[in-house]
């Protein structure tokens, strides 16, 4: 490849300028220090980035698609594998509810997606390859084979038609349905965002817990509670789930943590979904009006923990510190490991 | 999740010990790429006019002001310490990318030249490149919807052309070649310049043992990463995506379970 080297004198012998060296302009002069003061060298501490300005891009992501989409998707899929239960343990109630519920929740999951794209025509561009790497491309291909099973989950249930074929999609709606759930969680940690990065072990289960109590909310909300028992259950195992490993997450993430500690919405999450999950067992067995309202905190409360989540991941990728001081205290560890 | 450097690889040594700060590189880049504009203001932060990287921006010129001293250099602003550290950023063209592996259309991929490139015709504005950049660099474009950066002039190697900002560089503060060459470049001219008494040179991002495989675009710098806004010690984030994929699957597998558990429990609870 072409170098400049174009010269006005023309000799190549000489020094190119790209060899000046800096800060080499004659030796240095001792200043006389003033009298009566030892002049302290001020060492200013290093600064954690460029004038303060975040070291990452943010997310172009909008908080009520994306975030949005978390919440629904994770309802989709867990709601497929409720039904899937609870068809095969004879709730066809339960299981109605749940199958028309996480065909409306993948719709509008689909609706986020596509809105959120900066172009949205270009949506099946994503079908184009198959990349282990990228987890949006794996959950293309996860929601691909999700979606029509859990449509033909729902519409084989609702008509009444073609009663086998339906009873296979409902149980691979619900085996697919668990990936649609959890794989979001690898979406937003296989980023550069320092808490949704390193919280890559938890948030699974986090999501995971999330779905299940939203899940078990809406089977709650929408099924006579003769039928709702699995959905009770669910949703406490969800909620426990979800709070153990949010628990854990921010214990594990140290200073990553803090956006996740002073959110006001993960707060109120994980007390939605508790206070829904505990009413639901006791109160919502007996009481449909008690059910209804425990239904609706749950599916708030995972609505409140996913965009909690989201936000906190948001104030970390525009926080320089978030990025530079682990990775300082990495490289001195590494520094003093090889010394 | 790359291979190793192909022989054909080049990249940008960008030698911030001889930057002017005359953004002739930014021009340059804008010009030749045909880069919107993107704000013209003062942002109060010395000379800096484009303040970073991003979708319309490609070459970005740092100014540091500090109050400490540039090697045996006598400042000339009376009785303090000053030194004026200006710096060329650029996309770092990752030997292992992080933006190039969490594409999910294939828009983002390794030239020939061993660069990466957005393909603007296949992106489809998903932005999952954009956290998933360690340095911050690519952007998505507000005007068409697609991600967009660096291509280190992919155009003008093909016709065996140096990219806009090495041709144009006044101090050769930015140099073009074959990637091998550069580093051997680089090692040479930071022993000069800590010879020069600038005990604080180092190299940045020349080491393919590094958390990104190494840079095709590394630079010298005269301080710490930070103070110019780059990563101290970026990792490819999808280097722990493989532990993300067995996290995730034990999740799934315990979802099932516990609706499982939930359903099939003794009735009547």
């Amino acid at each position: 490849m072409s170098q400049t080297d174009v010269r006005l004198d023309g000799s190549p012998g000489l020094r190119t300028d790209r060899e000046a060296t800096p800060g080499s302009a004659g030796a240095r002069r001792e200043r006389p220090i003033p009298p009566g003061a030892a002049r302290e060298r001020v060492v200013e501490p290093t600064p954690d980035s460029y004038y303060g300005l975040p070291i990452l891009n943010e997310p172009t992501w909008q908080a009520h698609d994306i975030a949005g989409y978390l919440f629904l998707g994770g309802l989709a899929g867990a709601s497929s594998a409720l039904a899937a239960a609870a068809e095969l343990t004879g709730r066809p109630a339960l299981a109605r509810a749940a199958k028309v519920g996480a065909l409306g929740a993948l719709g509008g999951s689909l609706y986020a997606l596509i809105h959120d794209l900066g172009r949205p025509a270009r949506f099946l561009n994503m079908l184009r390859v198959f990349k282990v790497t990228s987890p949006m491309s794996v959950g293309t291909w996860i929601l691909s084979a999700y979606g029509p099973q859990a449509g033909c989950a729902a519409a084989t249930d609702l008509t009444g038609r073609f009663p086998r074929l339906g009873r296979a999609a409902t149980v691979g709606a619900g085996v697919a349905g668990s990936a649609v759930a959890t794989y979001t969680a690898a979406l937003i940690c296989d980023t550069a965002v320092p808490t949704w990065h390193e919280g890559y072990r938890e948030m699974p289960f986090l999501f995971a817990g999330s779905a299940m109590s939203a899940a078990g909310g809406l089977g709650m909300l929408a099924a006579p509670p003769a039928e709702a028992g699995p959905a009770r259950r669910a949703a406490l195992l969800g909620a426990v789930a979800e709070c153990a490993a949010a628990t854990r997450m921010e214990r594990r993430l140290g200073p990553l943590a803090e956006p996740l500690q002073r959110s006001r919405l993960l707060k109120a999450g994980e007390a939605l979904a508790l206070a829904g999950a505990v009413a639901g067992i006791t109160l919502g067995r007996r009481s449909r009006i008690a059910a209804a309202a425990a239904g609706a905190a749950l599916l708030a409360g995972s609505a409140c923990t996913r965009f909690g989540i989201f936000r906190a991941g948001m104030e970390s990728a525009n926080d320089p510190g978030h990025t530079v001081q682990p990775q300082r205290r990495r490289l001195a560890l590494k520094r003093k490991e090889s010394a | 999740m790359e291979e190793q450097p192909t022989p054909g690889r080049v990249g940008f040594f960008t030698d911030t010990s001889i930057c002017i700060g005359c953004k002739a590189c930014e021009v340059a880049c804008k010009e030749w790429n045909a880069l919107p504009e993107d704000g013209l203001a003062f942002t109060g932060m010395s000379y800096d006019n484009t303040v970073s990287l991003g979708a319309d921006t490609w070459r970005h010129v740092a100014f540091v002001e500090q109050r400490r001293p540039l090697g045996h250099q006598e400042p000339g602003v009376g009785d303090m310490d000053f030194r004026w550290l200006m710096a060329s950023d650029v996309c770092k063209h990752c030997t292992q990318a992080a933006c190039l592996d969490v594409c999910p259309t294939g828009s983002l991929f390794r030239t020939e030249y061993g660069t990466v490139v957005v393909q603007e015709d296949v992106c489809n504005g998903c932005g999952y490149c954009v956290p998933a950049c360690p340095f911050g660099v690519i952007g998505k474009r507000e005007t068409t919807g697609t991600a967009a950066k660096c291509t280190m002039c992919y155009d003008r190697l093909g016709a065996g052309q140096e990219p806009a900002c090495a041709k144009t560089c006044p101090t050769d503060s930015i140099q073009f070649g074959d990637l091998e060459e550069l580093r051997d470049r680089a090692a040479r001219r930071l022993e000069q310049v800590r010879e020069a008494g600038v005990a604080s040179a180092r190299l940045y991002g020349h080491d393919s043992g590094d958390g990104v495989g190494g840079t095709g675009a590394f630079f010298l710098l005269l301080d710490e990463p930070e103070v110019y806004g780059l990563p101290p010690d970026p990792v490819v984030t999808t280097r722990d995506l493989p532990s993300m994929w067995r996290h995730a699957g034990a999740a799934a597998l315990a979802l099932l379970a516990g609706v499982a558990a939930a359903a099939f429990a003794r009735r009547g609870s």
